[in-house]
Parts: C-alpha cells; structure tokens; sequence
C-alpha cells in the first residue's frame, strides 16, 4: 500500500494557527484510494483533498467481513474514502475509537487486533493478540484498550499507543472440558465486553457463569488492578450491554430466561435477576443468530430489547427492570436500536427473514413502516444527531442510507459484504 | 469446444458424478434428487455466513465449536445430520430442518468432514471459484 502524506511541518503549523478554533483533528489528507472506485467518487475525493485537510468528526469504518477489509467512509458526503486491506477473519468484527477520532481498533474474529490511522488511510499497528476473539472496548482515558476472547478464554489489555500487552486476565479454568488443543486447561470463552466510568471493564464469563469487573483506576500494573467477580450470575450469559450512562450492566443468559443486572452505583448489592420467568409456557421458536445487545434502545423510561426466539420486541421499564409491553414485530428481532433522538427504533431480524427491517413509535409502540432494503440487513448506525441511518445489506453488497424521519432511500454504496458500521462519535460515548 | 476444455468438463462432470453417487449410495431411494449448482453455492453461503455466526466464518469457531475437518471427519455421519437437522437441547445449536432437506443436511455434513467450505486461500476465493465453475456450466 502506497501512502504518500508526507508532512510539511512548516505549512501544517501555520495552518493550525489560521485555524486555531477548530478542535476537529486535522491533518494532510492522504491520495491513496483503490483501483475500482467511480468516476464521481475519484472527483469528490480530490474535492476533498485540495483542501488539504481532513476532520475526522464526520467520519466512519465500515467492516468489509468477506474480505478482511474496512472501507473509510465520511457521512456529511455519504462517500468512501478509502479502503484498507488485510485484516484476517473479520466475520463479527467490531471497532472502537481513540478519543482524538484519529484510530479505528478493530477487532478481528481470529484474534487480529488492528489500529487503523484513518487520516492517512493505513494500517498504524496491527497484532494477533489470541487466537478467535469477540470484541473489545476502550478506557475512559483511552489509554487502554481490551479484548474479549474466545481462545484462550479471558481478556487482553493493550496501550492504545503501541499496543504492546498491559495485563492479560484469564478466564475462570473449566474442568468439565478438559484441555485445549495446546494442551492448556480449558479457560471460559469471555463475552459482553465493555468500558465502564473510572477506567473499568466488565465482562462475562459464557462457560462458568460470571460477571467480572477489572477496575484500572489505579493504574495497569499487575498488583493495581483490581477484580471483582460475581458468580452465579444465570446459565450461560452471550451478550451483555450497559446502559449509555455507565450505570447498569446487563447481560442476556442463553440458558434460562431473564437477565442478570449489575448496578455500578451499587455494586455490593450484587446481581440482580431482572425479566425473571419471562417466556415462560409459552414455545420458543430456533434461534438461528442470537440478537445482539449492544444498542439497546433506552428511551425514556422504557428499554426497547429483542426477545430471544420470539417475534417480539420487549419494551422495560427501567425503574423497576420489569416487562411491561410487547411488541409484535416481523420476526426474530437482531439489532433493536433507537434513534439519537429516542422517538423511534429500528429493528433488524434474524435469518431467514433478515431482508427487513421495521421502524417504531417509541412513544405508541406503533409499526411506522417496514422497509426491505435487501437480503441480510446485517448492522445499522445512525448519524450523531440522527437525520440519517446507514444499513449494511451483506447479500446485496451495499450499504443504504436513510432519512429517518421520512424513513425513504438517499443513496447506496457499493461494498463488499458489508457488516458493522462504526461512526466516529462512538468515541465519546460509554460503552461504545 | 477445444480439446482442453473438453477434459476440463469432463473431470468436472466426473467429479461431481462420484459425489452425487455417494449422496445416493448413502441415503438411498429418497435423495435421488440431484442438488443443482446454484443450490449449492446458496449452501456454501449459508453455512460461511449463517453458520458462521457461531461458529466462525472460517468454522474455526465462536460461541459455537469448531467445524473443521479435523475436528469433525471422525464423529459419525449421522451424528452431524442429526445435529444439523434437529440441533442440540440445552446449546444454542438450533434445529435447520425447516430450512434445509435432509438431502442438503448430508450435502453439508460431508463438506464439513471434506473440507468443502473452507480454502486454503481464503474464505472468498473459494466462492469465486464456484461461481466460475457454475459459468462453466452453463456454456
């Protein structure tokens, strides 16, 4: 890969001092970008480069899982930039970013962990941390970044600048499953990891049943950081989310119904089972891909969330973690998301009938509209303030952009198949 | 048509002859059906994408166990068509028989045993390769 940006210290200060109020990152932009791009797509980038400047506030990575590859996108243009190759196994890959908005850390399926500079289209470092992993989040601070793995089971911790290993955690040993190929014991697989206010990480534990906190406020040395391990939290946790303030951690059990509830303002309360006994009697239908909890809907006083094997989304109350409402939808619910805004969700479903998608009331729980945008709608993200949702359609090898209020088509992009979305003001948001 | 092409058909067709008399051999009368290249590469997707999200992209593995050959070439047939077709109770292993035949549930389980969904040369190549033989076909 051919990069080109070569820095003038000179003209880049004076440029900083001529524009000294804008806190937006700035930085030459790069000439690099790929063989197959369209005539209009090669004209807005050099558009875009005579400037000679690229903020990155306005900016994206959309995983390319087929691939292994990520497109750079800017969503004030709905254009790609540029697109980076190389990234192994990136079926269920997802990214966060550094808080300056300059580096994607993306988080491969087998073990890859990349950090992408994306001012200058290019890999910045690259690692293979373990060997099949699941996601990862980023420090208050944003000086630590950690993943989540499968093999061996438990969680790396990098420095977001070299990532270079700051701690690894080891999953609890399950005895029941004897040794590892490499001839190590068994470690749980670690899923539902995120960051949590004073520079926590929490995680759970899908084998053995555990939430664990790992606390580095005192810094990231063996002996400062600190581990708190609840135990017996339900059957089988595969997802967890937190709540956008930081306060409540929650994670769906696979192997019962209901939820286990972590509050972080009371973490000596310890676990508490919230949506206990519900499906109950009534007969699941297969799960063919397990809904994600990242992007739960909170809104208002309600928790939009995807029931598991059932055509409903399950409408909390987040006073009292309780079921109060359900709402039919066209199938298993994947993604339940609600906009910036909050006055609505948009639903993606599981295979085989994740050609849809269906948009609701968050007031009314009315049906707004169902949209088809084309075979396996895999991922959707909204733009920060939220005139607009961006859809990954795999199959089709696009990705769609969306008025949200009048919910009608502005634009497709060509990608190849095309997964998670990731804005850049995922930056400066808890959990994300 | 000139004469390479010609073999090249030929050994495709051979191919793909054996693997189909070994689908009927083993299930008998009930799966004569033969299952067409277009099936296929739908199954070939399906198992990469849908299988793939338990159980890797690649079948290295997720939530769900490993699905590569070496880890399933010895655990009997039937045992992997009864796992696909019926899924596992107390795992999030579902079952896929209102989606897939019993005839494509034995097309998969060899293929996994085989090797048949994954390439050495990445997970995309394989299904471009397909793509170019199911072309050859059609001329």
């Amino acid at each position: 890969m051919k990069n080109n940006t070569i820095f003038n210290f000179a003209t880049f200060s004076l440029k900083v001092t001529i524009s000294s109020l804008l806190i937006v990152t700035l930085a030459s932009c790069s000439q690099q970008f790929s063989q197959e791009k369209p005539p209009e797509l090669s004209a807005k980038i050099s558009k875009v480069q005579s400037t000679k400047l690229r903020a990155t506030g306005d900016m994206g990575v959309i995983i390319e899982r087929a691939t292994g590859q990520v497109k750079i996108i800017n969503h004030s243009d709905k254009a790609a930039l540029a697109e980076i190759s190389g990234l192994g196994d990136l079926s269920h890959a997802s990214i966060v970013f550094s808080r300056d908005q300059r580096y994607a850390f993306v988080f491969g399926r087998d073990g890859g962990l990349t950090k992408i500079d994306i001012l200058k289209d290019k890999v910045a470092k690259r690692v293979i941390q373990s060997g099949n992993s699941i996601g990862g989040a980023i420090s208050q601070d944003g000086k630590l970044v950690a993943v989540s793995n499968y093999t061996p089971g438990g969680v790396k911790v990098f420095n977001t600048e070299t990532l270079e290993l700051v701690a690894n955690i080891e999953a609890t040993v399950v005895p029941s499953k004897g040794m590892t190929k490499s001839g190590k014991p068994y470690r749980s697989k670690v899923v539902g990891l995120v960051d949590a206010p004073n520079n926590k990480f929490i995680f759970s534990l899908f084998d053995t049943h555990e939430i664990w906190i790992a606390d580095f406020s005192a810094g990231s040395a063996k002996d400062d950081i600190k581990i708190t391990k609840f135990t017996d939290i339900g059957s089988f946790p595969y997802d967890a989310l937190i709540s956008p303030d930081g306060r409540y951690y929650i994670a769906g059990l696979f192997g019962e119904d209901g939820m286990a509830l972590v509050d972080l303002w009371h973490v000596e309360k310890g676990v508490k089972r919230i949506l206990d006994g519900y499906g109950k009697g009534e007969k699941k239908l297969p799960v063919y891909k397990m809904p994600h909890l990242e992007g739960w809907a909170m809104a208002g006083d309600y928790a939009f969330v995807p029931a598991v094997g059932q055509h409903k989304v399950l409408v909390v109350s987040t006073k009292t973690w309780q079921h109060v409402a359900e709402i039919p939808a066209h199938s298993q619910p994947i993604f339940v998301m609600a906009q910036p805004d909050n006055r609505q969700i948009w639903v993606n479903f599981a295979f085989p009938d994740n050609n849809t998608i269906q948009i609701f009331n968050t007031e009314t729980f009315e049906l707004v509209k169902t949209l088809t945008p084309g075979p396996a709608v895999l991922h959707m993200e909204f733009t920060p303030r939220g005139e607009h949702v961006w859809l990954s359609v795999r199959d089709s090898n696009e990705v769609q952009v969306y008025d949200t209020q009048t919910q009608t088509l502005l634009k497709t992009l060509s990608m190849k198949s095309p997964s998670g979305i990731f804005f850049t003001n995922r930056a400066h948001q808890i959990g994300l | 048509m000139n004469k390479l092409t010609l073999l090249i058909f030929l050994a495709v067709l051979s191919t793909q002859a054996s693997v189909l008399f070994s689908v009927t051999h083993a299930k008998g009368p009930d799966s004569v059906k033969v299952l067409t290249e277009v099936r296929k590469e739908q199954l070939i997707h399906m198992v990469k994408q849908d299988c793939g999200s338990c159980h890797g992209m690649s079948l290295k593995g997720g939530l769900g166990p490993t699905l590569l050959p070496e880890d399933v070439k010895d655990k009997p047939l039937l045992f992997l068509q009864n796992t696909i077709l019926y899924g596992r109770s107390g795992t999030a292993m579902p079952p896929w028989k209102i989606i897939l035949t019993e005839q494509e549930v034995l097309w998969i389980s060899q293929g996994l045993q085989r090797g048949t969904f994954i390439k050495k040369n990445g997970a995309n190549k394989q299904n471009n390769e397909q793509i170019a033989q199911g072309n050859d076909h059609e001329k």
